[in-house]
C-alpha cells in the first residue's frame, strides 16, 4: 500500500512561506503560490498549509489567498490556522479546502462533532503539538497517547503528531512516539517534525505512520539548508512506503 | 456543458477548478432550470450519508435530476459520497438513498491493530472492469486519491472498478448513463484530469445521439 508524503507549508501573517525551528526562528523560503505550483507539477500526494500567525492575531483565515492557492491545488488540500467556527470551515470548503486541521479546538467536543456531522470524520484532522511525551497543544495536562485517543473518540478522522523539539531540527522523527500512538489508534496518523530526507520519511512510515509530513525535507537540501523544492518521484515513493502493507 | 449539482454538500470549487483547467465547460448551480440545460451532471458529496440525503431532498433538485437521468438519459457522475447516495441505503445512516444503483454501503472492515486504517485515506491504484465505458481509455497504472470510511457493495454487473484494501472493494459503479467514483478525481492530478475528460467525452457522445 502506498503511504502518503505531505509537504507542509507554513504561512506567516504577511503571506510569506517560512520554515520554523522549534516553532521559533523563522527562515523565509519563498512565495507560497510559486511553491504550490512546483509541488503541483511534482504531483505531490497531498499538501498542508498552516497559517502560523492566525491564532496569535485572532484573525480570520485569509480567504482570498486560500482561494488563489486552492485553485492551483489538484491534490488534497488541508488547512489549519484559526478555525474555530463551522462557518469558517464552510467558507474554506467552498474555496476547495477539504481537510480542516484543528489545534486548540480539537479538544472542543461539541465543535468537533459539529464538524464531523457536516464534513465527515475523514475531513477533520486533529493536530497534537508535543515535546517528547508531553502535549503542549491542545491540552498541556495530557500525555500524547491519551490525547490522541480522546481525539479519535471525539470523531476526528486523522491525527497530526507534531514534535516541537524536532521542528526544523532535521534530526529524524520521534519514532518511539509514532510507534506507540499508531499502535493504539484505528485512525491514520501523520508524522511531522524532524525529517531531513527520504530516509527519515521511510522510517516514520515503517514506524506505523500512515503519512510522513515535512516542511524541511521538501524545501531544503544539504547542511546549509539551501532552498530547493523537491519531492520523490513515483518509483522512489514506492521504495519509501515499501515498509507498509 | 457539465453542471456540478450544488445542494450545499461537497467540494464544488475543486471540481470546477479542474474542469476549467482541462477546458471543459462547466458551472455549479442549485437551480433546476439551469441544471436542465446541461449535457452532463456531476453529483459531489462530502460528509455523512444522512446529511447529504437530507440536503439533496431539501433542495428540491431530485425530480429535476430524475427527469434528466431517466427520461433524457443525461450522463451523471457521482463523486465520493455523491456515488454512495446513488445506492439504496448505507450503514452510516438511516435515510434511504436515491436508489438508482441497486447497492448499499457498508463500513470498511479491517483487522484490529492493522496497518490498514479507516478512513482509507490516500492514493490507491484501481483495476477497471473490462466493460467499463468510463475507464475504457484510462491507462492501467492510474491512481487516485481516496478518503472514505464506507464502501458501496453493488452486484458485479454494476462494478466499473475496484481497489485493494483488505480484499477487493468497489470504487466505481456504472449502470447505463449513471456513473460513480468513490475516489476524488478532482484531487488526483493528471489521473483525475484524464478521468474527468473521459466523463466529458461520454457526455458529448450522448448529446450527439
Amino acid at each position: 500500500m502506498l503511504k502518503r508524503l505531505i509537504p507542509v507549508l507554513l504561512i506567516d501573517r504577511d503571506l510569506r512561506l517560512v520554515k520554523t525551528e522549534n516553532f521559533k526562528k523563522r527562515t523565509y523560503v519563498g512565495d507560497p503560490l510559486n511553491v504550490v505550483r512546483l509541488f503541483n507539477e511534482m504531483q505531490v500526494d497531498e499538501i498542508c498549509i498552516l497559517d502560523i500567525d492566525a491564532r496569535l492575531f485572532g484573525a480570520e483565515p485569509n480567504y482570498g489567498f486560500i482561494a488563489e492557492f486552492a485553485s492551483e491545488c489538484f491534490m488534497p488540500l488541508a488547512y489549519g490556522g484559526g478555525i474555530r467556527d463551522i462557518k469558517q470551515a464552510e467558507a474554506l470548503n467552498k474555496l476547495g479546502v477539504e481537510k480542516f486541521i484543528l489545534g486548540t479546538e480539537a479538544m472542543n467536543i461539541s465543535f468537533v462533532s459539529q464538524m464531523v456531522n457536516k464534513f465527515g470524520s475523514q475531513a477533520v484532522v486533529g493536530c497534537i503539538d508535543h515535546i517528547s511525551q508531553n502535549v503542549i497543544k491542545p491540552d498541556t495536562n495530557l500525555k500524547v497517547g491519551l490525547c490522541a485517543k480522546r481525539m479519535q473518540d471525539a470523531g476526528i478522522g486523522e491525527i497530526i503528531l507534531q514534535s516541537i523539539e524536532r521542528d526544523g531540527a532535521r534530526c529524524g522523527y520521534c519514532l518511539d512516539i509514532i510507534r506507540s500512538v499508531t499502535n493504539s489508534l484505528d485512525i491514520p496518523v501523520i508524522a511531522l517534525g524532524g525529517a531531513r530526507d527520504s530516509g527519515d520519511l521511510e522510517q516514520a512510515l515503517a514506524a506505523g505512520a500512515s503519512a510522513a509530513a515535512s516542511g524541511s525535507a521538501f524545501t531544503f537540501v544539504g547542511d546549509l539548508r539551501a532552498v530547493l523544492i523537491n519531492y520523490p518521484d513515483y518509483a522512489e515513493q514506492l521504495t519509501i512506503s515499501g515498509h507498509g502493507v | 456543458m457539465i453542471a456540478v449539482v450544488d445542494y450545499g454538500v461537497g467540494n464544488l470549487a475543486s471540481i470546477c477548478n479542474m474542469l476549467d483547467f482541462i477546458g471543459v465547460d462547466c458551472f455549479s448551480s442549485s437551480d433546476p432550470d439551469l441544471i436542465s440545460k446541461a449535457d452532463g451532471l456531476i453529483l459531489p458529496g462530502v460528509g455523512s450519508f444522512d446529511d447529504a440525503m437530507f440536503s439533496l431532498t431539501d433542495s428540491n433538485i431530485i425530480p429535476c435530476l430524475e427527469d434528466l437521468v431517466f427520461d433524457k438519459h443525461i450522463p451523471l457522475l457521482g463523486v465520493c459520497l455523491g456515488m454512495q447516495i446513488l445506492g439504496i441505503s448505507s450503514a452510516e445512516g438511516s435515510l434511504p438513498g436515491l436508489g438508482w444503483i441497486d447497492a448499499s454501503c457498508k463500513k470498511i472492515d479491517v483487522p484490529a491493530k492493522s496497518d490498514l486504517k479507516v478512513p482509507n485515506n490516500g492514493w490507491r491504484s484501481v483495476t477497471s472492469s473490462k466493460n467499463s465505458r468510463l475507464f475504457k481509455n484510462i491507462a492501467g497504472h492510474s491512481r487516485y486519491y481516496f478518503n472514505h470510511s464506507y464502501v458501496m457493495t453493488p452486484s458485479t454487473r454494476d462494478i466499473a472498478a475496484t481497489f485493494e484494501y483488505q480484499g477487493s472493494l468497489c470504487c466505481s459503479v456504472e449502470s447505463k448513463n449513471i456513473f460513480g467514483v468513490q475516489f476524488h478525481p478532482e484531487k488526483s492530478h493528471s489521473f483525475g484530469m484524464n478521468l474527468l475528460a473521459e466523463f466529458a467525452r461520454l457526455t458529448l457522445e450522448s448529446s450527439v445521439c
